[in-house]
């Protein structure tokens, strides 16, 4: 295809959402308050002043699974990221953030006809900052975390990905009657991620 | 002609000729797919989305009610494209996996989410640690005064600082040359002091910080002299001289007294030992001294003068004769009484200056810089802050002589609170951190229930406050 030359790489493409995903989940601990905002630093991306942990062994866990993201991502094997937030006492999943991914390889099939053309990194950073300013002004329609929380990033991967021995399987950890709100989403034409977050009723 | 065309459309689309176009392969295609990969279906029932599973089966009743009937190709198809707009998305099977090590965990028990704040002006749930998970609504800030006791001969002077309200639930009133004690648990009264000379008058009163009973309380006088008195036996302990004018502003930290006066200088008097003035702070201020504060963690005392000035002065050198501001804050505009330490978030402190000015400005003491600036519209003379909530009650003077509240970091106001029908010159707040007194040129006190204590607190505060009421019901109120 004559666009092809133009649109982003398959690996400048894995670099862009992995990026995301790291930026994202330090805004939703940032935000939710999940860990304590004196641990956070100001890092200047897409733009905005994004809030980033200082804590080495949260550094190195997200570290780790975003290593390892990449190399699914490059194989197209993520169907989705999902960070749960669960309570520590309650152990009762309380918000789900997911990030649903979608894998274009074959160079535009029918489903992407909409995407056409390529795209520039101006637009994309657009597009995440509008995701990321949404995670922001999440705050206001979810439920305040009133017990300490925890959270696990869980993939949903094909059933034929190879999978190392350090990672296993886990429940999905659904909310039950939760509110599921869309959040936007973005596409580097290769990857399309939508956001959506999900929460427990308040009781 | 058109007519035609549509007819002919309709019949090539309800022919089984042509291909259907959908977004997902049609059941039994999947069927077929599944089947060539393995012979049988084992369910996992982890993998399994029961939410999803039984929504497509209570949403596809009608269309399931005869499989056999209407199992045509084209029905399998359209269902297929219509489910999938909807809520299935995801009909590739998946494995749901996660990294095993966890992430560190959640920090200690006892961490109160910051984001607290965001949520007490919509009536979420305020959770104090373990105490509270219970749903509140909005407070109610009641606006007009609890009680109203008369403090006649209350010195209407702005640069005083006349009430104080101990950790004992006693609150000294200085009126003219005398000092009373009133028992805020009992309602009793006791005249502790007058001053001898015809002259003289009390400029400052300070409690000596966490006494449970009769306490100890620091007086400065209009002569320079500042005394420490013993409140149990009614008498004076001693007598620590080194001003040589009024003695407007009194602090403690611990064993430390500072003590400002209109000499300009600040002296740091150890109360335990024979040579009380182990330090001063002389350089800062060109006028007089009228507010003094130390912070909570007691490493730094704030000190506001009428030279339009604060100066931060550190702990670490209360020895030193004459030691140095660490820093100047030199953006108001007017004398500065009103000093407040946030007793929420470290190093911040809220200053309030006069007519010229009518601002409160935040800042970090630490850095020495300003993180908010308002202009309240109007003289402010004290400020005090919610031991409970992150809020700031003000204190002002002409036009409406009216106490303030702010939300805080954003310093919007949530109310007004007008009852005084002169200005306000002094705040204090009670000990369980429920009740603000003001002390107005009306020569009145006035209590206001504007800090609502959590939880049990609130319940004790309240027994306590109609137990008074019972006591003192039906005669008025005096301060003497």
């Amino acid at each position: 295809m004559a666009t092809t030359t133009k649109t982003i790489s398959l690996s400048g493409s894995v670099e862009i959402v992995r990026e995301f995903f790291e930026f994202s989940i330090n805004s939703i601990l940032y935000q939710r308050g999940i860990y304590p905002p004196e641990t956070f630093k100001r890092v200047a991306k897409y733009g905005l002043g994004m809030m980033v942990s200082t804590d080495e062994g949260l550094r190195e866990y997200l570290g780790q699974v975003t290593r390892q993201l990449d190399s699914w991502l490059t194989s197209a094997d993520v169907q989705r990221l999902v960070l749960v937030v669960t309570g520590v006492d309650s152990k009762k999943p309380l918000e789900r953030w997911v990030f649903a991914v979608k894998t274009d390889l074959g160079g535009g099939g029918k489903e992407n006809s909409t995407n056409a053309g390529p795209k520039s990194q101006k637009d994309i950073t657009a597009e995440i900052q509008a995701i990321i300013r949404q995670i922001t002004a999440s705050v206001t329609f979810l439920p305040l975390l009133t017990e300490p929380c925890a959270f696990d990033l869980l993939v949903y991967t094909k059933k034929s990905s190879s999978v190392p021995s350090t990672w296993e399987d886990t429940d999905p950890l659904h909310i039950a009657n939760g509110t599921e709100v869309k959040l936007r989403s973005f596409t580097t034409t290769i990857h399309n991620i939508d956001a959506a977050v999900s929460y427990a009723p308040e009781d | 002609m058109g007519k035609q065309e549509n007819i002919a459309d309709l019949e090539s689309l309800l022919s089984l000729d042509s291909e259907i176009q959908s977004r997902v392969a049609p059941r039994w295609a999947r069927k077929a797919a599944a089947a060539a990969a393995a012979d049988r279906f084992i369910p996992t029932r982890a993998g399994m989305e029961w939410d999803k599973a039984n929504y497509r089966v209570e949403n596809c009743e009608n269309g399931e009610e005869e499989p056999k009937k209407t199992s045509s190709g084209r029905e399998q198809a359209l269902k297929a494209g219509l489910l999938s707009n909807g809520c299935v998305e995801d009909t590739e099977p998946s494995r749901i996996i996660h990294y095993a090590a966890k992430a560190p965990p959640a920090p200690p028990s006892g961490y109160v989410n910051n984001l607290r704040v965001l949520y007490t002006a919509q009536g979420h749930t305020a959770a104090v640690g373990e105490s509270s998970r219970r749903a509140k609504t909005t407070r109610h800030i009641p606006s007009a005064p609890s009680r109203v006791l008369d403090a006649p001969e209350l010195v209407d002077d702005y640069y005083l600082n006349l009430v104080a309200w101990g950790a004992n639930n006693k609150v000294a009133v200085a009126l003219g040359a005398t000092v009373y004690v009133w028992d805020a648990a009992s309602g009793g009264i006791v005249e502790l002091l007058t001053l001898e000379d015809a002259e003289d008058y009390v400029c400052s009163v300070a409690w000596l910080p966490g006494e449970t009973g009769d306490g100890h309380l620091a007086v400065g006088s209009a002569g320079g002299s500042t005394e420490l008195w013993d409140v149990a036996a009614t008498r004076p302990l001693r007598r620590m001289d080194g001003h040589a004018a009024r003695v407007s502003a009194l602090a403690w930290n611990a064993h430390i007294l500072s003590s400002g006066s209109r000499d300009s200088t600040i002296v740091h008097h150890d109360v335990r030992v024979r040579e009380h003035a182990v330090g001063s702070c002389v350089g800062g201020h060109a006028q007089e001294v009228c507010g003094l504060a130390w912070s909570p963690d007691g490493t730094m005392l704030a000190s506001g003068g009428n030279d339009n000035l604060v100066c931060l002065w550190s702990a670490s050198q209360t020895g030193v004769r004459s030691q140095d501001a660490t820093r100047v804050l030199s953006d108001h505009d007017a004398a500065v009484k009103a000093l407040a330490w946030c007793p929420h978030d470290r190093n911040v402190l809220a200053t309030g200056a006069g007519t010229a000015d009518r601002t409160i400005k935040l800042w970090n003491a630490q850095l020495g810089s300003m993180l908010n600036s308002i202009d309240t519209g109007s003289q402010v003379c004290a400020l005090a802050w919610n031991p409970h909530e992150k809020e700031l009650l003000s204190g002002h003077g002409y036009a409406e002589n009216q106490l303030s509240l702010w939300k805080y970091p954003t310093m919007a106001r949530i109310k007004d609170l007008k009852g005084h029908t002169g200005r306000v010159l002094s705040l204090c707040v009670s000990p369980d951190g429920s009740t603000a007194l003001s002390a107005g040129a009306d020569e009145t006190l006035r209590f206001w229930d504007v800090f609502a204590a959590p939880g049990n607190a609130l319940l004790k505060a309240k027994k306590a406050t109609t137990k008074i009421n019972r006591l003192n019901s039906g005669r008025p109120l005096s301060i003497r």
